[in-house]
């Protein structure tokens, strides 16, 4: 079987023997969405099969983050709620979230639309049988849309056939589905996750010429990080044959962006704490846009301080920001002296404590008369015992861990709830996305396949997961 | 088709953990026929105001037993108005105030603090009831 992650740069492809449940081998060309998408996945197969000899597949199965991935707006109605319920809805869809609008949309915000020209529209707004006007009134401001775009309509169920209708007077795809936020605080983002990922299937892989590849590919499933989403969660939470690894998190460190997932209901750990807010999908994906080792790395600088990053590289902070200066004004710099080395790590730890600390969450003390309440909004993960790192970084690093080692426990900021004492693994031949769409058809074997593949990292030395 | 039920936002204000009271009127109002957005204990103005505005509620109850009421409370209605929900209609109830003080005086204050309806401390739920039937006739 053939899995490819056709990526905004690298095409990556794994092939995978399924009676040995074995990894045949990796190869990756570099990705041509403007001319033909498959001339570079020819070129990474030639690749291939000058090392593995030519193989034939009995399926071969795709996922993209090419042509800028799935770029998707949500827009809600108060801001902490369905707007939030919105926004996560597309994450866990495995989009990139351009921006999330709230309350009634002004024409200044629909000229922002316009301009941020997403792939697809998320609108929610009002649990079932509240707020009416807030959602019908954006639907009338969405008619006067540049460009036809795919709405899903995921609000007030009350009014979805009224939405729908409105909509329908200027754009031709809208599908309605179930409210993201039925009721107060209730979150219920799964059948708006599935209609996005059919609607990604059935008409964006084409919109972005994409479709070509199906010459090549059976099925071009799922946008990449849903498919690194779908990986983390079967492995967290097993198959009826195959039990998992329990709570999980992942960590992807890029250029642009640091992705954080968790597998895991993340209720609190202590029994005098009560939760509040929103609830939190089991199957959790953020995404920071500011933390990143190229593109982002000026924007990490300001986001983590540069105090920060030269204590965690026990350099000065005038090196950091040289440093910094120098592989922004050059994307493709590589570190060159150990020195170097010591400020990447030092930034790649510095993505991950910030990152896992805007993912996780918090706990706020309330001194009252009644004595001390404590309040949990968001995820304790503290009893996460397995953490899954992949991205350069970590990938290309002889102890990950001390970058990964970002994600723990603080004592100085106790109301944070990180992990304390997880176990570091490591994605060395980024099979993940791979095995998320495996896991499609054969879950069991994508369980048993990351089991043989992650590797645990001890002080530098590898060692496969414990059967 | 049946008559949509009218929507009440409950819920403890500020640092106040009292969830007795809170669950009692929540149990008598759904009783009552009214459909309640129970808040629970801890309750901060902005989630008042998010919740009346996403639900589309009617009426906000706020509670307040621990004798800071007065603090927390205020600022409440301008918060409501300047969401756009500024009409709604505002019930506070408790220990609203520290110490043996005059009622009167109490409702006087939460009165001009924008309240539409003030309760005294052991009010019974039929008070509040009957006050909704009369205020949404």
């Amino acid at each position: 079987m053939l899995l490819i992650d056709f990526g905004s740069t690298y095409t990556k492809i794994t092939a995978v023997d399924l009676a040995r449940e074995a990894v045949i081998g990796t190869a990756k060309g570099f990705t041509t969405v403007e001319t033909d998408i498959t001339e570079g996945l020819q070129r990474a197969l030639d690749d291939l099969y000058t090392r593995t000899g030519k193989l034939e597949f009995s399926k071969v199965l795709g996922c993209s983050s090419a042509a800028g991935g799935l770029k998707m707006v949500a827009i809600g109605l108060v801001p902490e709620l369905t707007a939030e319920a919105a926004k996560r809805a597309a994450l866990g869809a495995g989009a990139k979230v351009l921006g999330v609008f709230c309350h009634e949309l002004s024409d200044y915000e629909l000229s922002e639309i316009n301009a941020l020209e997403p792939d697809i529209i998320l609108l929610a707004g009002g649990t079932d049988g509240g707020n009416r006007q807030v959602i019908l009134r954006n639907a009338s401001m969405l008619t006067k849309l540049q460009k036809n775009v795919p709405v899903v309509v995921a609000g007030n169920k009350s009014v979805a056939p009224e939405v729908v209708q409105l909509l329908k007077q200027t754009l031709s795809d809208i599908v309605h589905t179930e409210n993201v936020m039925p009721k107060l605080d209730k979150l219920n983002i799964d059948p708006a996750r599935q209609v996005i990922r059919r609607i990604f299937f059935d008409r964006i892989v084409k919109a972005k010429g994409l479709d070509k590849a199906n010459r090549m590919v059976n099925k071009l499933v799922m946008p990449t990080p849903a498919a690194v989403l779908k990986a983390a969660e079967i492995l967290g939470m097993g198959t009826e044959n195959e039990p998992g690894l329990g709570d999980i998190m992942v960590l992807d460190i890029g250029g642009a962006t640091t992705d954080v997932y968790s597998i895991a209901k993340g209720e609190p750990t202590k029994s005098t704490v009560q939760l509040k807010g929103l609830e939190e999908p089991f199957a959790k994906r953020t995404v920071e846009g500011d933390l990143g080792m190229r593109y982002s790395a000026t924007a990490l600088l300001k986001a983590a301080g540069a105090k920060k990053i030269a204590g965690y590289a026990g350099q000065s902070e005038e090196d950091i920001i040289r440093y910094v200066e120098k592989i922004d004004s050059d994307k493709d710099y590589l570190p060159q002296t150990v020195q170097e080395q010591q400020i990447e790590t030092a930034m790649g730890k510095a993505c991950t404590a910030l990152a896992a600390g805007r993912h996780v969450g918090q706990i706020e003390t309330f001194y009252s008369p009644c004595g001390s309440a404590y309040v949990q909004t968001g995820k304790d993960l503290m009893n996460v015992t397995t953490v899954i790192g992949t991205g350069g970084v970590i990938v290309n690093h002889t102890q990950p861990e001390q970058v990964m080692e970002g994600i723990l426990f603080d004592k100085k900021a106790p109301y944070i709830l990180k992990p304390q004492a997880p176990d570091y693994y490591v994605d060395g031949q980024y099979i993940l996305s791979a095995m998320g769409l495996l896991a499609e058809e054969y879950p069991d074997m994508a369980v048993r396949m990351m089991k043989k593949y992650l590797t645990k990292t001890l002080g530098g030395k590898h060692s496969g997961i414990k059967k | 088709m049946q008559k949509e039920k009218i929507k009440v936002v409950l819920g403890v204000i500020g640092a106040d953990c009292h969830a007795v009271g809170n669950k009692i009127i929540d149990y008598a109002l759904t009783e009552a026929g009214y459909e309640v957005v129970n808040l629970g204990v801890l309750v901060s103005q902005e989630e008042f105001v998010n919740a009346a505005i996403e639900t589309n509620a009617q009426a906000i109850l706020v509670a307040s037993l621990y004798g800071h009421g007065e603090i927390d409370c205020r600022g409440l209605r301008e918060r409501c108005e300047e969401s756009g929900i500024g009409n709604i209609l505002l019930y506070v109830g408790g220990n609203l105030v520290v110490g043996k003080t005059d009622f009167s005086g109490v409702e006087k204050k939460f009165l001009a603090m924008g309240y539409n309806r003030i309760y005294q401390p052991s009010t019974l739920p039929e008070a509040i009831i009957a006050d909704l039937k009369t205020d949404f006739a």
